[in-house]
């Protein structure tokens, strides 16, 4: 069973320029969630905070009674061995092929003999999709399957929160479709606490239980799925349906001379909620909850077309 | 002067003693890692050992050239031998180590963590848990040094020998004036400071090259620069260092007394 991750007041500043502000969130156990954001407002940096990698100026990070924010470096890397961490491009490690760069953390970490570490090492690389690639060199796969082989050394120890950064970045749509049910049966099976940082829409729109979104050096929303998607909050609606209308602009923000000329613009209708991404064996995960539940508890009337399966996935535009 | 200017060497020069610390606190945790040293060890030999063969005939050379022209005008040719052997003993083994162990291996070794960690390799391994001071940095460290002082050696036998072949063969020396007078001015002392020089400039190669490449940022530009600056810095250090670490023994060691 996942593990909640809690985090208070969190500020991060490179020297003077403020990063984000005072962000207070918790990942609940078990869930998925997504940080979103624009290009540029330091998701990146806030999983590399989570998980002690950057100090935080302000805040805490509590995880099982730490604080990953203010612990001693034994604490640190005790805490780490729960956590399974995808890096952007794999980060596998050069000198090693596939195989021993799954079998890594097993092998510093676990007194199994080699022939059980076979086992584990393989089950995982089945599980990503490759087998078969055991005994390529980092250099020699394309990015996709680097990602890939990064989740299988990520989760080989058994994770009990998995941080994935930009999983779709440099992916096709159909390999991101791929990897994106690949977290939901993941989710299913070992019921990990998931955070994905991305800014693929449609990834936020059908994958996660929860949506946060960071914007403009503060975290402008976190919550339930339908919650966000039927938020008619500016920035949290322009972002998740990618229009060009409302206060994000092509630089960090508009200044103010864009932003009158458009004040007299209603935003656009919002579209229909998707479905949420189902297991592929069918079986619904721990955390799932039914279609339309959070917005029937709290009165709110989803555009109209949502739950329904035929509901499209915008693809930008709308101005 | 701005406050700028100083507070950014300050900086580097605090980080890199901050993380020579870190190196010193972790050559005694356990497990050591045994094949990550013998493979670094072999690295650096393979990259060094060449070079340093080469450097080490004309340095030897060079040394008998001058010394052996000056010593002429004295009318001491008898003790030629013995001033090749201290000064490539005492001094041009431990600097030929020192370039060389900066050069090749220093660059090397900052090359090489630069990349790991703009790939975020190294990110990956504080995640999994494992500490890269002592899992790569430690067995780095200790490579250079051992490397070092067996290069120290190579260097001064090469270079004693080189100096023979061009006194006798070039400057008419007799093999046995040059021989038996290596003891005449040397002594066993001078060999052990040319060790322990070897040793210590190992040492600081390694930890400011794998500081630099640990902190290298902005993409490849950062790696090659990284790789610049490690050199440069490794230079400076080393020679400042050779000079203090000669000017005590001078001091502490007693010459040799004819």
């Amino acid at each position: 069973m996942g593990v909640e991750v809690k985090v208070e007041g969190l500020t991060k500043k490179f020297g003077s320029q403020m990063i984000w502000n005072d962000v207070t969130l918790s990942l609940p156990a078990g869930e998925i969630s997504v940080m979103l954001g624009p290009s540029g407002t330091g998701k990146s940096v806030f999983l590399k905070t989570l998980i002690g990698l950057l100090k935080p100026d302000k805040g805490h990070v509590w995880i099982e009674g730490t604080d990953i924010a203010n612990c001693s470096e034994k604490e640190l890397y005790e805490v780490r061995k729960l956590f399974g961490v995808l890096f952007q491009d794999g980060a596998m490690f050069g000198s090693m092929d596939l195989y021993d760069n799954v079998a890594f953390p097993l092998r510093e970490h676990t007194k199994k003999s080699e022939s059980e570490i076979r086992q584990v090492v393989m089950d995982k690389m089945e599980l990503v999709g490759l087998t078969g690639a055991e005994n390529k060199l980092p250099g020699e796969i394309s990015g996709g399957m680097r990602k890939r082989a990064g989740l299988a050394r990520a989760l080989v120890l058994d994770p009990e929160i998995l941080l994935i950064d930009e999983p779709d970045s440099g992916l096709d749509p159909v390999r991101t479709a791929y990897i994106n049910q690949l977290f939901i049966d993941l989710n299913a099976q070992i019921d990990a606490t998931f955070l994905i940082v991305t800014h693929d829409i449609n990834t936020a729109r059908t994958v996660p239980d929860n949506i946060g979104l960071l914007y403009h050096k503060h975290l402008a929303m976190f919550g339930p799925r339908e919650m966000l998607l039927s938020s008619t909050e500016p920035v949290v609606a322009q972002f998740l349906n990618a229009q060009r209308v409302g206060p994000i602009g092509m630089s960090e923000e508009k200044d103010a001379d864009e932003l009158a000329s458009e004040s007299g613009i209603e935003m656009p209708p919002l579209p229909p909620i998707p479905m949420q991404l189902d297991p592929s064996d069918g079986r619904p995960r721990r955390a799932q909850r039914e279609p339309g539940e959070w917005c029937r508890e709290n009165g709110i009337t989803p555009p109209p077309g949502s739950f329904e399966d035929t509901a499209a996935v915008p693809t930008g535009g709308g101005a | 002067m701005s406050l700028s200017a100083v507070a950014g060497p300050a900086r580097v020069a605090g980080g890199l003693f901050a993380f020579m610390l870190d190196v010193v606190v972790a050559l005694f945790r356990r497990p050591f890692q045994m094949r990550e040293f013998i493979l670094q060890a072999w690295f650096i030999i393979r990259v060094t050992i060449v070079p340093t063969a080469l450097v080490a005939i004309p340095f030897g050379a060079v040394i008998a050239l001058q010394v052996g022209g000056l010593i002429k005008q004295f009318g001491a040719q008898s003790f030629t031998g013995s001033a090749a052997v201290l000064a490539v003993i005492r001094e041009a083994g431990p600097i030929a180590t020192a370039l060389l162990i900066a050069g090749a291996a220093g660059s090397a070794i900052a090359a090489d963590f630069g990349s790991r960690k703009i790939r975020e390799e190294l990110d990956a391994m504080m995640v999994l848990g494992i500490d890269p001071i002592q899992r790569l940095v430690v067995p780095r460290v200790l490579a250079c040094m051992l490397i070092a002082l067996l290069l120290n050696s190579l260097v001064s036998l090469v270079g004693v020998a080189g100096g023979y072949v061009f006194n006798v063969i070039l400057q008419d020396g007799t093999p046995g004036a040059y021989v038996s007078s290596f003891t005449a001015l040397a002594q066993l002392p001078d060999i052990y400071q040319g060790m322990v020089k070897a040793v210590v400039f190992g040492f600081l190669a390694a930890i400011v090259a794998s500081y630099k490449g640990m902190n290298a940022k902005g993409g490849p530009k950062g790696v090659g620069d990284a790789v610049n600056e490690a050199v440069v810095i490794t230079f400076t250090l080393l020679f400042v260092v050779n000079f203090v670490i000669s000017a005590l023994y001078l001091q502490l060691v007693p010459p040799k007394g004819l």
